[in-house]
């Protein structure tokens, strides 16, 4: 049996580039069944283990390989509360498919698509099931929604306070429509209300409520409220009107809607456009200006290409859409004329000594400089966490980076609150941020339950 | 969803608004704003709170129509619920250990300015106001200024109210006659430059309440970036009240013009004005 590894149905680039619709189709029943036929089915599975929530990969395949595609979401759910959204935006080429026993000699199975697939096409009935206790949920965002999934799951009632007037945080503000339609966000979240989950939004913990008054209210606590605080370069016209933090971009485009012409929040359309970074974040900004109808989006990124720690995939589509990549390049200032932005001066870089993640860290060599005439630079270099949460609570230690302090279990300083995603680690994935959260759900669940 | 309980016009283009919000109620604190935003497809704003009533839980905001997400605003009424309203976000106002206390509101920012006089009043600080406007139609909050200020001034541009002249002029004339430990200035940006300038001139500390472009209102978006002291500081977070004598006013005023284009152009299509650019 050698059936090669199946393709998703992708809108082709020159279309893609000018919309906002979802640009991989996934797959149909038949290709994924063919798929899912791949599927050595392992004893010790390797790719369970590299799954951050330990989703029974091999299982869920199986019932798929059946045609079960009902039995395929239930093996899914017990371990993972946003299986639509992992199947999308998980970086499954470093985790589960980078394990797969079948990419040794050749391809690894679709695992994320195959999952995608399970979850979009499964026939969902939310069963109710009596809850106990009350969890307070701290942000809305993947680690929050994930420890809140969790909890329903083992009967045990939540409250999610959100700070927006939408639940979902990064990937309501942050993920853009062609990668995560919103829908798909909307429908995940309507399980976990089906299945006794009660929302809060617009609740600023830490102004409009504090961590102490919640404590009060709730059984336990668990913060997911993520490292939302963008930062910038400290380089010369950061302010200039053109710039943008990532964040500011995106959460314009994505949970404000400036681009569909229903919304009032303004975008202004880029004609050239330079984002700066290279994890999914710059690509999600860059193809968001192509698609508000740029003529020509740079990426400028300090290493080379292979060390951009963006998804695989999120770099070959930005590629195939046309958008141009600057590597070994650094921005050293920002040029305006009143006040809006004109160019940017930038700089190559020679790959230096390897740091602590064993990439080579990229020394300036100033006599390259040259300049690049734009209207648009959107800054993707990395979030802090939200100080907001803790600026009340100060017997909840964080670390000289702002980094909520948790043991393994993912519990802080404070007995019986917990915390986890990037309020803990700083700016990570979604996946991982959701098994930060689902670990301090079961944690949670073991202590009430007992 | 948080519900409008109660709206007036203040004048033409003034519009207070009561909302209900029992927790903001009670936390809010002088210099304390909020976000709103009125429908589903509409902008979050911020708005600086002008009062508070802890016993009805209500919250209210004053603002000026200046663009499509106030007149929105401005066109609703009780009983209408906003897509988000979010407070009380922002540091308080730190008016230290200051005794004796000039605040000077200008135009729609008397009704930020409000809440700090009241404050100080309260905590038994001796307050001197000055507020200022372009004519007698203008004039809002006049007696809840007068009932919480030792000496309440009233300018008007065109002499039609109060004396003639602006808040600067009367400005230079106490800071010459008495002697104060903090300024609060709270008005249009170039009115707030102005008076940081005079007061600069009596070394006397200044506090301005900086109005930015924000989004999230909660240090996400880093839209609401300032200029402080040669530092970028987000105004959400970190403000919205810096020390005047630092701020780089002509920064922000360009920073607030980033999307007046936009507007402009948006005007033929938008859901408020008519093919002719009118208001519907």
């Amino acid at each position: 049996m050698n059936i090669p590894r199946q393709r998703a149905t992708e809108q082709p680039p020159d279309i893609r580039a000018h919309n906002f619709s979802e640009v991989s189709g996934g797959f149909d029943k038949d290709t994924a069944i063919k798929e899912a036929g791949r599927c050595l089915g392992c004893k010790n599975a390797p790719c369970v283990s590299a799954c951050p929530v330990g989703v029974d990969i091999p299982r869920f395949i199986q019932s798929l390989k059946q045609g079960d595609i009902g039995g395929a979401y239930d093996v899914i759910r017990l371990s993972n509360a946003l299986p639509a959204v992992c199947g999308r935006v998980c970086p499954q080429e470093s985790q589960c498919e980078g394990k797969c026993v079948r990419g040794i000699k050749g391809e690894p199975v679709a695992i994320g698509l195959l999952e995608r697939y399970a979850a979009d096409n499964a026939d969902v009935t939310t069963a109710k099931v009596s809850l106990t206790h009350s969890v307070g949920i701290i942000g809305g965002g993947p680690a929050g929604l994930s420890c809140a999934g969790e909890l329903l799951r083992q009967g045990i009632g939540v409250t999610v306070y959100e700070s927006l007037h939408k639940v979902g945080g990064v990937l309501s503000y942050g993920i853009p429509e062609f990668r995560l339609p919103k829908s798909i966000v909307q429908s995940e979240v309507s399980r976990l209300i089906e299945a006794g989950a009660l929302i809060e939004t617009n609740v600023v913990v830490g102004k409009s409520i504090t961590l102490d008054e919640l404590r009060k209210k709730h059984n336990a606590l668990f913060i997911g409220s993520g490292a939302g605080l963008p930062n910038f370069m400290d380089i010369s016209g950061e302010r200039l009107c053109g710039v943008y933090s990532a964040n500011e971009f995106l959460t314009r485009i994505n949970l404000m809607g400036a681009y569909d012409g229903r919304h009032d929040t303004p975008v202004n359309i880029p004609r050239t456009a330079a984002v700066v970074g290279g994890g999914n974040v710059a690509m999600d900004a860059a193809r968001c200006a192509l698609r508000l109808g740029a003529d020509k989006v740079f990426i400028i990124y300090r290493r080379s290409a292979e060390d951009m720690p963006a998804r695989r995939e999120e770099v070959r589509h930005a590629l195939e859409e046309g958008i141009e990549l600057l590597p070994f390049t650094v921005p050293l200032r920002f040029n305006g004329e009143n006040g809006v932005l004109t160019s940017v001066v930038c700089a190559k870089t020679v790959p230096g000594e390897p740091d602590a993640s064993g990439r080579r860290s990229p020394t300036v060599d100033e006599s390259t400089a040259f300049e690049l005439p734009l209207d648009t630079a959107i800054i993707a270099v990395g979030t802090s966490p939200n100080p907001l949460v803790a600026a009340n609570a100060p017997s909840l230690t964080r670390d000289s980076r702002g980094r909520i302090t948790a043991d393994e279990n993912g519990e802080t300083s404070i007995a019986n609150v917990f915390a986890g995603g990037d309020a803990v680690t700083g700016a990570a994935t979604v996946i991982s941020a959701m098994g930060a959260g689902k670990r301090a759900a079961e944690t949670i669940a073991k202590r009430l339950l007992s | 969803m948080s519900t409008i309980t109660f709206t007036q016009q203040l004048n033409e283009t003034t519009t207070l608004m009561r909302v209900k919000s029992p927790d903001a109620a009670t936390r809010a604190k002088a210099g304390q704003f909020a976000i709103i935003q009125p429908d589903a497809y509409g902008e979050r704003i911020p708005l600086t709170i002008a009062d508070t009533d802890k016993e009805s839980g209500e919250v209210t905001v004053i603002f000026q129509r200046v663009g499509r997400t106030t007149d929105i605003l401005s066109k609703m009424s009780a009983g209408d619920t906003l897509a988000a309203f979010a407070a009380p976000l922002g540091k308080p106002t730190d008016f230290g250990d200051s005794n004796r206390v000039l605040i000077i509101g200008g135009g729609v920012g008397t009704a930020i300015a409000y809440p700090s006089a009241k404050s100080c009043r309260q905590s038994g600080k001796s307050v001197d106001g000055i507020i200022g406007f372009r004519s007698r139609d203008l004039v809002i909050l006049e007696q809840q200024f007068r009932g919480n200020t030792d000496n309440l001034q009233i300018m008007t541009d065109d002499g039609s109210y109060g004396e003639r002249g602006f808040v600067t002029d009367k400005a230079r004339q106490l800071l010459s006659d008495n002697s104060y430990d903090l300024c609060v200035a709270i008005g249009p940006i170039p009115m707030m430059k102005a008076v940081c300038l005079v007061t600069k001139k009596f070394g006397v500390k200044t506090l301005v309440s900086l109005n930015p472009i924000m989004i999230d209102g909660t240090g996400m978006c880093g839209c609401c970036r300032v200029s402080v002291g040669g530092e970028t500081k987000f105004a959400c977070v970190d403000g919205p009240d810096f020390d005047g004598a630092l701020v780089d006013f002509d920064e922000l005023s360009l920073r607030n013009k980033a999307y007046l284009d936009r507007e402009r152009c948006d005007k033929d299509n938008c859901r408020l004005y008519n093919q002719a650019g009118n208001q519907v």
